[in-house]
């Protein structure tokens, strides 16, 4: 088969290439070295819950196929990308983000992230700011993120330690306030309550010897009708086998139409960053799609008090009479924290240190002293957590 | 009891498990419209002279791609072009083998292999010629058109399907612009339009009804209650046991504003019990914190009071749809007792389960009496005007009443143009007068369209579309049109905002760049789903997305 001409291929993308616009920057010099740059860069793309294709993927998955199903996700699409668009080269990786360390990133000009979790954000954030040397432009690797729920989403452009970071703005990704263990275990009023009983009792109760599986029919069956049970005792209409799985797989509504915006918008910037042809996101927009076309671009504010990006510790206030083990547990649900498994100390001492087990059994005493027995008000701690390579600060205020 | 609940293996079936991330969004009811509805998408109208083929139609192609993966029952391409080799610079849904063929087929086959729940056809035709049957169009729900498109084509498609209340959504996207509008029959009525939980609660404690007001006085005395029953009762209740004491003690009244409303707040606070081990009583917190939303008496909204307000729901014409006859019974409800039906929801808050559920029986009797009530109106109604073949369904009706306060009927007009309308062209006027806006891109879109129809009509040639003679006269054209009823519409300044949105939709001669065409593609496709299932509240009328500024505008021209 003969070779397609590329300047008749890419005839429209080379005219943005080849010509200055009038929002392009004056220093900007069009033509062959901007098309030569653009067509040997080397993007990173991660993203994708799990690491095999479901059958609820193919909704919205434009590169899956029911034959796909059960097989690598990054494979299938960089297999099927390659084919479509020939000439372009993906090498494809099945694993976790956090497998890889500096020296991989280090070879990408782009990162571009579409992360399900909040913690897989945090975790390339952090990295990539922290490879940032001074003295080496090529160290700065641009970070686009996107993601979506139902008809909403948004993407944002992050400069590492230039623009304001997913750490600056984490109380935007505030996790759901749980439902207290005690509604569900004693006084449950709704279905919801009625499948985390089913989830979080009933399982460990009758069958604590099976590692629960949310993918696994069978299990999601029990829980759906011990849920079930439950809710004809109290008289709770509801549960349904839908709203089971959507309760315990913690599923978030997708479709095609929401994630191509974003996907879409990801890439427009990416090619922005990449050429130079346009100026590029500065530095967030949001996407609503309920009523109407609604979106939102704005100016995301960079943090002095960043536990990443920023240089001051970050303000957190705290009730003094509260223990430092309610304290420690309270830090996975606020919204400026947001870390599971801490460790903490403050410049003179260890207050809780979770590994290695001699340490841990040395600071263990701690947990049950209270917070005004421990620090000053106005101390700063240093909080790690093994899901982050770096500490944050932050600056216990008392109530 | 036990035996009422089937407990044999009752998992989804695979085509439920394939579109569950989509059903949690529009239901099965959505699903069930968008899997009886056929798209049209009228991808190109023909070359713009020798060489230039015309519209890539990525923008068109990538819209059909997020309607088919959700399952829309079906789609047709109009395409009269072949593929050539620009087409697979931009087009994901071509390949190398499709170069020369026909390139309504080519994206046919390939969006079909997407999903084979999904029936695609093509015809690799002009659409003038195939509107000539007049029982091609009626076979879609909805049609597409991938703009620029010559203005006798787009006049007689528009048309056409305003003749048989089919929605149109006319495209373009060229270069880092693209813009689209949304063509809706006269009357579009939405009933599930989703709106905020937050917003929807309507919880009558200003207006108890009296079993409410009856399972309020059941707690009269708190004082007796040890302190796992006091920290129990549902804040509604407690809410509406102090207002009864607040009434008393301010002749009768209820708290109406700001200050009495934060007086009463304090009232409620101040019974809170804070010598337990918690030091205080969440349902308290609850109730303090619902005071300022939940005590405002009943209002209308201007949505639903417009609905009542017309002519078509004040006297129902013989034939008239389904939703005038529910209207005009909820606005005769509403005329009744100057609120409408009781949505029935009840917030999950804390109080033991008992007392949690026969709360939420009040709440979900009272809404089935409204719905009783209503259907009884509509019964009457269906008798009086003695045409109706089948009676209006119970569920449309429960829903109906479900969604009153945020019913929304939706005014379509036609797919707005540049010089033919005064309220398009005041519109696009007043929003020129804001420096920020970019509805310079709408303008310039529209003189490309005038130069392509100019081209495609023989007036010019084809090299015309790279000419600054042609831009420059027709961007006086634009302006003198904006500028006739008042000259100071478009100063200086302004013009130079228009001139720098045709130069940067200049750039690429109106090619299509595919990450602007996937992005929009993927807005116009959020907007047919919406109005395919009747879910959600769709444009009204005209998006323009800045891929320079990532921005998007909306404006009702």
């Amino acid at each position: 088969m003969e070779v397609i001409n590329p300047s008749l291929r890419w005839k429209h993308l080379y005219k943005v290439l080849n010509k200055h616009g009038p929002f392009s920057d004056e220093d900007w010099v069009p033509g062959p070295e901007t098309i030569e740059s653009l067509e040997s860069s080397k993007v990173l793309g991660a993203g994708g819950l799990g690491y095999n294709i479901d059958i609820s993927n193919l909704n919205r998955q434009f590169l899956f196929r029911h034959a796909d199903i059960g097989k690598p996700k990054a494979e299938v699409a960089a297999a099927f990308v390659e084919k479509r668009v020939k000439g372009v080269k993906i090498t494809p990786y099945v694993g976790k983000i956090q497998d890889k360390d500096e020296d991989y990133y280090m070879q990408f000009k782009i990162i571009v992230c579409g992360l399900d979790s909040i913690e897989a954000r945090r975790w390339i954030n952090s990295t990539l700011i922290g490879m940032v040397d001074p003295e080496d432009p090529e160290s700065l690797k641009p970070l686009i993120d996107g993601g979506t729920e139902g008809f909403k989403g948004q993407a944002r452009v992050i400069l590492p330690t230039l623009s304001s970071c997913i750490e600056c703005q984490l109380d935007m990704h505030a996790p759901r306030p749980a439902v207290p263990l005690c509604t569900i275990a004693t006084i449950p009023r709704q279905p919801q309550h009625c499948i985390e009983w089913a989830h979080q009792i009933a399982w460990q109760e009758k069958r604590k010897d099976d590692t629960f599986d949310s993918d696994d029919m069978e299990h999601i069956d029990w829980v759906y009708k011990a849920a079930l049970d439950r809710a004809q005792q109290f008289h709770i209409h509801g549960v349904t086998f839908q709203m089971t799985q959507g309760v315990v797989k913690n599923i978030i509504p997708a479709i095609a139409s929401t994630n191509a915006v974003i996907a879409a918008a990801t890439t427009s910037e990416a090619l922005k960053i990449a050429t130079s042809c346009n100026p590029y996101l500065e530095n967030y927009m949001m996407y609503a799609g309920e009523e109407g076309v609604y979106t939102y671009t704005f100016d995301a504010e960079k943090k002095p008090d960043c536990p990443v990006c920023g240089n001051v510790a970050r303000k957190m206030t705290v009730d003094p009479n509260m223990t430092l083990e309610a304290y420690i547990e309270s830090l996975g649900e606020r919204a400026e924290a947001q870390l599971k498994r801490p460790s903490m100390r403050t410049e003179e001492k260890t207050l809780y240190q979770r590994f290695p087990p001699q340490l841990e059994e040395h600071t263990r005493p701690n947990l049950k002293l209270k917070l005004r027995d421990l620090v000053e008000d106005g101390q700063e701690i240093a909080v790690s957590d093994p899901a982050y390579t770096i500490d944050f600060r932050f600056k216990l205020l008392f109530k | 009891m036990t035996d009422t609940f089937p407990h044999s293996l009752v998992g989804p079936s695979s085509k439920e498990r394939k579109y569950d991330r989509q059903l949690r969004l529009w239901a099965a009811s959505g699903q069930q419209a968008l899997e009886g509805s056929r798209v049209l998408l009228v991808n190109s109208d023909g070359s713009w002279g020798k060489q230039n083929t015309g519209v890539s139609g990525v923008l068109g192609v990538e819209a059909l791609k997020n309607l088919v993966l959700p399952g829309i029952g079906g789609f047709t391409i109009v395409d009269p072009s072949p593929v050539t080799e620009s087409d697979l610079g931009v087009n994901f849904f071509l390949e190398e083998e499709s170069l020369g063929k026909s390139r309504a087929e080519e994206t046919c086959r390939l969006l079909r292999e997407l999903n084979p729940d999904v029936e695609g056809s093509f015809h690799s035709k002009c659409i003038s010629e195939l509107l000539r049957d007049p029982g091609f169009l009626p076979q879609h729900k909805l049609v597409l058109i991938s703009g620029p498109m010559k203005r006798s084509s787009l006049d007689s498609v528009r048309k056409a399907a305003w003749e048989a209340g089919l929605p149109v959504v006319y495209t373009h996207s060229v270069g880092f612009y693209s813009t689209f509008s949304l063509q809706l029959p006269s009357e579009f009525p939405i009933v599930e339009t989703h709106p905020d939980p937050e917003t929807t609660q309507d919880l009558r404690l200003l207006t108890p009804w009296p079993e409410l007001k009856a399972a309020a006085s059941r707690i009269s005395n708190l004082d007796s209650l040890d302190d796992h029953q006091h920290g129990h009762i549902p804040y509604i209740l407690l809410l509406l046991h102090y207002l009864v004491k607040w009434k008393d003690d301010h002749n009768g009244s209820l708290p109406s504003n700001y200050k009495e409303k934060s007086e009463f707040r304090e009232m409620v606070r101040a019974n809170a019990r804070t010598n337990n081990p918690e030091g205080g009583e969440e349902n308290f917190d609850e109730a303090v914190a619902a005071v300022l939303k939940s005590l405002n008496p009943f209002t209308l909204r201007s949505s639903i009071r417009e609905i009542f307000d017309m002519e078509e729901c004040k006297s129902l014409k013989p034939g008239c749809a389904d939703f005038w006859i529910i209207a005009a019974a909820v606005r005769q409800f509403y005329l009744k007792y100057n609120e409408l039906p009781l949505p029935g929801s009840l917030p999950d808050m804390k109080a033991q389960s008992a007392d949690y559920i026969s709360l939420q029986n009040i709440y979900k009797s009272k809404a089935r009496k409204d719905v009783e009530e209503v259907t009884n109106t509509i019964r009457q109604t269906e008798a009086q005007l003695g045409d109706r073949e089948i009676p209006i369904p119970e569920k449309d009706i429960e829903i109906f009443c479900k969604n009153a306060a945020h019913i929304k009927l939706v005014r379509g007009r036609q797919i707005p143009t540049l010089n033919e309308d005064a309220y398009t062209t005041k519109t696009i006027r007043n929003n020129l007068r804001m420096s920020e806006s970019i509805i310079p891109i709408f303008i310039a879109c529209q003189i490309l369209d005038a130069i392509v129809t100019e081209i495609q009509d023989g007036k010019r040639d084809e090299n015309s579309l790279d000419d600054e003679a042609t831009w420059n006269a027709h961007i006086d054209e634009a302006i003198s049109i904006l500028n006739q009823e008042d000259p100071t519409t478009v100063d200086d300044e302004t013009r130079q905002r228009i001139v720098e949105a045709t130069e940067e939709l200049r750039r690429t001669e109106g090619g299509e760049l595919h990450n602007i065409s996937a992005l929009t593609g993927g807005l116009v496709a959020q907007e047919v789903l919406k109005v395919l299932t009747r879910q959600y509240v769709p444009l009204d009328n005209t998006c323009v997305f800045d891929g320079v500024r990532s921005r998007t505008e909306m404006y009702r021209l």
